[in-house]
């Protein structure tokens, strides 16, 4: 039995050894929104939180999330009626098409913007150049970060 | 429980549960419903209808497509509430189920009416699925960029349009007024003189009983209100709160999971196996033999691949274990070779005398292309969850085709297609290929040993080695021009044909062509890539129309212009693409700007690629401006994010996708040798389009044909460099750059 605390949450799970994060998450927690894709860290699409950083759940042993703060998509709203910022920009750009990638970027760009509220394009590039999107719709992801950092400066008075 | 029962087949509880069917599926021979709330009445013209209106008065379009980011539900159901004039902010939709009720009519017909006779993709088709679909109605396809020109346009505008002339009537019958002085607007029909409103919920029971009109007035393009707006999709909110259910997330009571192995080489069989419980891991419950293929069942995914990762399996040999890539490109070669020599290729057209044509040209260019197989990458790793049980299959998936799932695993199991239920769920990424059941036919061959739901999950791997394949081709093509630079003559041969039909067709006015094909064995397995053979007939006739205007000393742009000059369309596409890429402005050096335009699925689409090619001989796309004609577009902002999405799928093939065999096998497993197209890698895209009068084009495969020449066209543009076979990272451009600087 491994301890997790997931999205505030505490999880008692009985992994096998070696047994990455993502399984955990997806199977025995049912938080389904964190996507497998590639299962070597070249896509995103299981991107979580640890501590607020990024990484890439398909890879990280779930051991080793013992004693830290896991987030997951499902976590990041600050209320049951309200989404993040950047969710919500993501709806106003109407980002998605397919929509499975969208958990890990969404994730990925939440942390890039917890760090640099205010990311330059080349910024942007490399900290959401680890996200596979086979829809394609990079042109909307980086609107919507934009977007999303735009509101974050002036969060009394969202742009919509 | 979780959310599985939420888009769960429709029942007729669901239907008669306090709402009112007003819409009815209307098509001969179909007199008596299966489905309890539904009658079709004789005799009348085919289409299918399918809209309901609740007590609250919300209207629920229900739509037989499935949704993979297209946004169909959203626009299907625009279309359907234009014509009704209901009130947008009260529409919901269904994705209809799979059932035969709800095959695809309109799909077939929207073909029939088109063309006179049916597609030839109909008849040639992945494990002769289309075709058994077709006769016995087990056709319920989403692709050929068909939706919104053919459901939307014939059965959704409709079904919209004759419940609006339905509840006019009930209400100009129950007013005693006539049906002249109502108005329709927002769900809701009003008298103006005498004041006398009613919503279509109060209207709908007796409006019902009205003879349902076949032939509905529809709307004329300027009385549009919905239509021509783009509304936030349906599926959107769902998206970005991990709430939206891909097949890969349904979550059952007592599901187990399994992962699979087929042969490296394609079709071999299982030799030797160990299907004993091992003991290094635990929950693994079952291993089994498929013959062509090993499947662990554990209590989790990553249980199960471990388990199959560490399992000896032994393959039998078969005569394609040393098959290699130029093996095949070689056999290619020889049948066209051959078949020339022989009189042996087939025709795909001819036009005027080209051999002749041939003796008076004053130049002749003969060049040879090159293409090679591509895999889908869906982003969501191909499943399928299974529950064989008290004589019943139930599956849940992410399919482009449900009802031909649940024709193949009724066959499958010799079991009524009744008792066989496909819970169709969100598709994370389609392209073509979720059109195909294999994986569905492996989830119920496992589950059937099993007692319990066993949601069966391709890894990556699996799925870059077992994809079906967008045909590699070998392509020669030779053309004479006239002293004034004009092409007199065209003769074209290259590899396989499969659809659509018309896709190696040139959009030239060239008075003599002969254009041919080979069809030989072919080892890999095929599947629909998105806009299939419109992806290599793209590169080809825009890269050499474009090989032939440097020959001419002709700008390319002005010369396809000059070569188009009948189809007004065409050239009003590519004015459009000279504007607003200022084509004849001057770009740094070591840039090249490219165009390429083709028709495809109803839709002309031109893109004008800007590239620069550094020191490294690297390319660079920065820029792609991308014009075009699909008629009325229904969803502009959708319509949009189609061109952009296809794009970067067709880049991502172009710049650096290849799928190669060697020793039998698929060479690549994972996007680390398959890469594709990242954030930081893709162009800045910009789409215009042009609202022309025309009837909807397609709009989710007519912008992949033409990203490839278009790029490669800059590249030549750049260097002097032309790129005769994809994938661009296959051809050094250090050596052209430095001739260059």
């Amino acid at each position: 039995m491994i301890k997790l605390t997931i999205n505030g949450k505490d999880h008692s799970v009985d992994a096998p050894q070696g047994m990455p994060l993502l399984w955990v998450i997806r199977e025995q927690c049912e938080l389904t929104g964190t996507k497998f894709g590639c299962g070597i860290a070249q896509c995103g699409a299981c991107t979580v939180h640890m501590d607020g950083k990024p990484i890439r759940s398909c890879i990280t042993p779930a051991t080793s999330a013992e004693g830290k703060n896991i987030t997951t998509i499902e976590g990041i709203a600050p209320d049951e009626r309200t989404l993040h910022i950047v969710q919500q920009a993501w709806i106003t750009e109407q980002t998605p098409q397919c929509g499975y990638c969208q958990s890990g970027q969404i994730m990925s760009a939440v942390a890039l913007l917890n760090e640099n509220p205010a990311p330059s394009d080349e910024e942007i590039e490399q900290a959401m150049s680890g996200n596979i999107c086979r829809c394609g719709m990079y042109s909307r992801i980086k609107s919507a970060i934009k977007l999303a950092s735009e509101n974050l400066q002036s969060s009394s008075n969202p742009k919509t | 429980m979780k959310k599985w029962t939420r888009r769960a087949f429709i029942s007729a509880g669901v239907l008669a549960g306090g709402t009112l069917v007003l819409g009815i599926a209307i098509r001969p021979g179909n007199r008596s419903s299966k489905v309890a709330g539904f009658i079709a009445d004789e005799g009348e013209t085919v289409m299918n209808i399918w809209l309901k209106i609740s007590p609250d008065n919300t209207v629920t379009a229900i739509i037989p497509h499935a949704e993979m980011g297209q946004g169909v539900h959203t626009t299907l159901a625009m279309m359907l509430a234009d014509e009704m004039d209901a009130d947008w902010s009260t529409v919901r939709f269904l994705e209809a189920p799979a059932h035969k009720e709800y095959a695809n009519f309109t799909f077939l017909k929207g073909f029939i009416v088109g063309n006179s006779e049916l597609p030839k993709f109909l008849d040639e088709s992945i494990n002769g699925v289309f075709l058994t679909a077709v006769k016995s109605l087990n056709f319920q396809i989403t692709g050929g960029s068909a939706s919104v020109r053919f459901t939307g346009q014939q059965a959704m505008r409709i079904a919209g349009a004759a419940a609006k002339s339905m509840l006019l009537q009930a209400a100009a019958e129950s007013w005693k007024v006539p049906v002249a002085e109502l108005k329709a607007q927002n769900s809701r029909i009003t008298h103006e003189a005498t004041k006398k409103t009613a919503t279509y919920a109060e209207l709908a029971p007796a409006a019902a009983k009205i003879k349902k009109p076949t032939h509905p007035k529809l709307k004329s393009r300027n009385e549009f209100t919905i239509i021509g707006t783009s509304k936030p999709r349906f599926d959107i909110p769902e998206k970005v709160t991990g709430e939206a259910q891909f097949g890969i997330d349904v979550v059952l009571p007592e599901m187990k999971y399994a992962t699979i192995r087929s042969s490296p080489v394609f079709g071999a069989k299982v030799k030797s196996v160990d299907t004993s419980i091992p003991s290094a891991i635990s929950g693994i419950l079952k291993i089994i033999n498929l013959e062509n293929a090993v499947a662990v069942i554990g209590d989790g995914y990553w249980q199960a691949k471990t388990t199959l990762d560490n399992l000896a399996i032994e393959f039998h040999t078969t005569e394609n274990n040393t098959l290699s890539q130029d093996q095949i490109i070689s056999g290619y070669r020889n049948a066209m070779t051959t078949d020339l020599a022989d009189g042996n290729l087939d025709t795909h057209s001819k036009k005027g005398d080209v051999s002749a044509a041939f003796e008076e040209a004053d130049s002749i260019i003969e060049v040879e292309y090159q293409l090679p197989f591509l895999a889908h990458a869906t982003m969501e790793p191909i499943n399928c969850t299974a529950w064989v049980h008290d004589g019943k299959c139930e599956l849940w998936c992410g399919s482009q085709n449900p009802l031909g799932v649940r024709a193949e695993i009724a066959d499958l199991l010799d079991f009524d297609p009744e008792n066989v239920i496909v819970n169709n769920q969100l598709l994370g990424g389609g392209f073509g290929r979720r059109s195909e059941s294999d994986v569905m036919k492996q989830a119920v061959l496992i589950a059937k040993e099993v007692d319990f739901p066993v949601k069966l999950i391709w890894s990556r791997e699996e799925d870059t080695q077992h994809d079906v394949y967008r045909e590699a081709t070998l392509s020669r093509i030779k053309a004479g021009l006239d002293q004034a630079g004009n092409p007199i003559a065209y003769d074209h041969q290259f590899i396989f044909k499969h659809h659509p039909p018309e896709a190696a067709d040139i959009p030239y006015d060239v008075p003599n062509q002969l254009i041919r094909y080979s069809s030989p064995p072919s080892y890999v397995p095929w599947g629909n890539w998105r806009s299939v053979d419109h992806s290599t007939h793209g590169f080809l006739t825009e890269s050499f129309i474009d090989e032939l205007a440097f020959a001419a000393k002709k700008d390319p742009l002005i010369f396809r212009k000059n070569l188009s000059k009948n189809n007004s369309r065409f050239q009003a596409v590519l004015d459009l693409a000279k504007e607003k890429s200022n084509w004849e402005k001057a770009l740094p050096s070591n840039w090249g700007r490219g165009i390429a335009i083709a028709q495809s699925f109803g839709t002309i689409v031109a893109e004008v690629a800007e590239v620069e090619i550094t020191v490294d001989g690297n390319v660079k796309v920065h820029r792609v401006v991308c014009a075009v004609d699909a008629g009325l577009v229904v969803h502009p902002n959708g319509f949009i994010a189609q061109m952009e999405s296809g794009i970067i799928y067709g880049l991502s093939a172009a710049m650096t996708g290849e799928i190669t065999i060697e020793n039998g096998a698929v060479s690549q497993n994972n996007f680390h040798n398959y890469p594709v197209t990242r954030l930081n890698e893709a162009p800045v895209i910009e789409t215009y389009i042009i609202n022309s009068d025309n009837p909807p084009g397609g709009g989710g495969e007519p912008s992949t044909p033409v990203i490839a020449p278009a790029v490669t066209n800059a590249i030549f543009n750049a260097t002097g460099k032309r790129i005769r076979q994809l994938p661009i990272s296959k051809n050094d451009l250090k050596e052209s750059i430095r001739q260059t600087t």
